[in-house]
């Protein structure tokens, strides 16, 4: 059962954090197309931020694009915080060196967007303002509930963000030939411009530019790859098995005991449905129904790249595995087999140059990092949101704050988070973080999902039962995952993990639930009463969106 | 919103249709959607083989690959039945709903 999860938890490495990039990583040549195609992205989006700037007036401009996304827009942009780097990578290398299990990983990241749209999306965008902590605090007490929301809030936050400025800095010191540190300052930088100066209105439109490139080309990899055997899967398949075993073609050590298999979907399933910058582009549209057209588009958008990064695996397979020109002759002489260069999450980069040569690599890198770019973006204003709108405005000052001003706080939110970005990347780069973006989605899933789900749909609800509830699905959630297989056994180096699991979600959410329920039933006080009676009210507006926040004027 | 707000849509017939609709459609779709998703990954946790049955004999594809792709179609088209639906006939409702309390 070990192999399992040594296996799962690889994965979501390769996933998350494209940490499965190889061991001692050796800086590349300069690579001029690539960096021509970059600073025009660049250039691009500088451009787009500066237009942004000049629309981004107040609070509501600045943290939701003035409301005025339309649901395919959001749809694209949704599916490009979802698509990163990470994600293309690791899910293309896993499908290259694994095959079949790589699209089992896939559709458990895809599952879950039906279940968001039929029971989050439109109540989410009919109570909420700016965050989600405005629907969990909507009838219940905005201090201890907003202190709550915000520190899960910040926790996914950093813990994603460490994961994708680590990935990123490697990934870029590969592919561009730059040093780890100067790429995690640029990375930091250029994320703070995006962010500070444009709001949401640029990190939306960055993150639509960045997904409608990666789509395309990773469409045209998917088509390359295809049209080589006439467009027959059969054809492909076959070939590929010849290369790599026929086992390839079968469910291998992915999922095979019951408890791993729902933890992880539950993970998945919530984990996604509770990550905050996810969430937090639901206030960029307009009403419910662009929301719900929103999770329409999302769900196709990112449905489709999993079946071309399927497709680009089995590519790399035929098209990379073996090559001489793709193999890491070091390694090689080490370990044996036929290792690619930079380890499997290379093997699109190195499938890109196959069908398309230096020019084509360029494009793909570039978009590589475009990717990286638009997603920490995103995150680095979902966090500065939760600083700025839901601990500073409403905790702090209890609302009576004016919106040039919260605007002001979040920008400095924005460049203390950029830092943190910056310095956490550094000191973790030679660190094993295999546990952080497990960490990130045991949270999301366990303290985020439940509150904010119980507060729209359950009655009994009521403070105390939320805090208390949430903060012990927190508290399991990091306590399982420190006492489990990754970082009590690999990293603190004992010999046995005391929990045995590497997702903890099945446990941590189930503990959250329960303590909901329990300390919300058993609260007999005054406040408990008023909060029970406020829910009628509270549900007809999330059902039919009256008195919802509408699209600003301009 | 005040108590004679709540009241009057509260008894709304539109109201009520819409949320027992609602409610019942999503219900249905999401117990689909996780009936479909633990039903596959189950299979694999439990019986991995059962997907690594070849497609023909002489064929190397496996019917895990459809079967894969297929989830994946169906988690797309679930989103599309209930947007559908939603336009139209939820909105539909809701907009009574609103159209309502502007004429009193």
């Amino acid at each position: 059962m070990n192999r399992i999860f040594t296996f799962l938890i690889l994965g979501t490495i390769a996933v998350f954090a494209s940490g499965a990039i190889g061991g001692e990583i050796q800086k590349q040549a300069l690579n001029v197309s690539a960096i021509v195609m970059f600073l025009l992205f660049v250039g691009g989006t500088l451009g787009i931020t500066y237009w942004a700037a000049k629309r981004t007036k107040s609070a509501k401009d600045f943290y939701t694009a003035g409301g005025g996304i339309t649901g395919f827009q959001n749809g694209m942009a949704i599916a490009g915080d979802y698509m990163s780097a990470a994600s293309f990578l690791g899910i293309s290398g896993l499908v290259y060196a694994k095959g079949y299990d790589g699209l089992i990983y896939s559709i458990g990241f895809l599952v879950g967007w039906p279940i968001i749209l039929f029971m989050i999306a439109e109540p989410l965008r009919n109570l909420g303002k700016y965050t989600f902590a405005d629907v969990a605090s909507y009838r219940l007490r905005q201090t201890p509930i907003r202190i709550l929301a915000a520190s899960g809030s910040i926790a996914t936050v950093i813990l994603y963000l460490i994961a994708q400025m680590v990935g990123s800095g490697k990934l870029i010191q590969l592919l561009f030939g730059l040093q780890y540190e100067v790429a995690v300052i640029l990375v930091g930088v250029l994320m703070v411009l995006y962010v500070t100066f444009g709001g949401m209105l640029a990190t939306t439109w960055v993150q639509i530019i960045k997904a409608f490139l990666l789509l395309s080309g990773a469409t045209f990899m998917a088509v390359a790859v295809m049209a080589h055997y006439d467009f027959s899967f059969g054809a492909l398949f076959s070939h590929a098995t010849e290369l790599k075993g026929i086992e390839i073609m079968s469910p291998g050590g992915l999922v095979s005991d019951p408890i791993s298999a729902i933890s992880l979907a539950v993970a998945l399933m919530f984990g996604t449905a509770g990550l905050p910058h996810i969430l937090m582009r639901f206030f960029t549209v307009s009403d419910a129904r662009e929301a719900r057209k929103s999770v329409f588009y999302a769900t196709g958008f990112i449905g489709y790249f999993y079946i071309l990064t399927f497709i680009i695996g089995f590519g790399a397979i035929v098209m990379v595995l073996g090559k001489p020109e793709y193999l890491d002759m070091a390694k090689q002489a080490i370990e044996g087999g036929t290792p690619i260069l930079g380890g499997n999450n290379m093997a699109a980069i190195h499938l890109s140059h196959a069908v398309g040569g230096d020019f084509f690599l360029g494009f793909i890198s570039a978009v590589a990092f475009a990717t990286i770019l638009a997603v920490v973006s995103g995150l680095t204003l979902a966090g500065a949101s939760a600083i700025s709108h839901d601990l500073y405005a409403s905790v702090l000052k209890k609302g009576n704050v004016d919106s040039i001003k919260e605007m002001k706080v979040s920008k400095i939110a924005t460049i203390a988070l950029g830092i943190i970005a910056i310095v956490m990347g550094i000191m973790f780069e030679k660190q094993n973080i295999a546990f952080v973006v497990g960490l990130a989605f045991a949270i999301a899933a366990s303290a985020n999902f439940p509150i904010l789900f119980l507060s729209m749909y359950w009655r009994k609800l009521t403070t105390r039962g939320a805090v208390i509830g949430g903060s012990l699905g927190l508290a399991t959630a990091i306590l399982l995952v420190i006492l489990g297989p990754i970082v009590w056994v690999q990293i603190l180096g004992n010999a046995e993990a005391i929990f045995p699991y590497k997702y903890p979600a099945l446990f941590s959410v189930t503990v959250a639930f329960i303590g909901i329920w329990f300390f919300s039933i058993t609260d007999s006080s005054h406040d408990a009463q008023k909060e029970i009676e406020a829910f009628e009210a509270q549900y007809i507006r999330s059902q039919t969106g009256i008195g919802a926040e509408g699209a600003s004027e301009h | 919103m005040n108590k004679e707000l709540v009241e009057k849509i509260k008894n709304n017939p539109d109201y009520k249709a819409l949320v027992s609709r609602r409610s019942s459609f999503a219900i249905k779709l999401s117990v689909a959607m996780l009936v479909v998703y633990f039903t596959f990954i189950l299979t694999i946790a439990f019986n991995p083989s059962a997907l690594g049955t070849p497609l023909s004999a002489d064929s190397v594809t496996t019917i895990g690959i459809p079967i894969g792709i297929a989830v994946i179609i169906f988690a797309f088209v679930l989103t599309g039945i209930y947007t559908k639906r939603a336009n139209s006939e939820f909105d539909d409702l809701n907009n009574k709903i609103k159209d309502a309390l502007k004429e009193q």
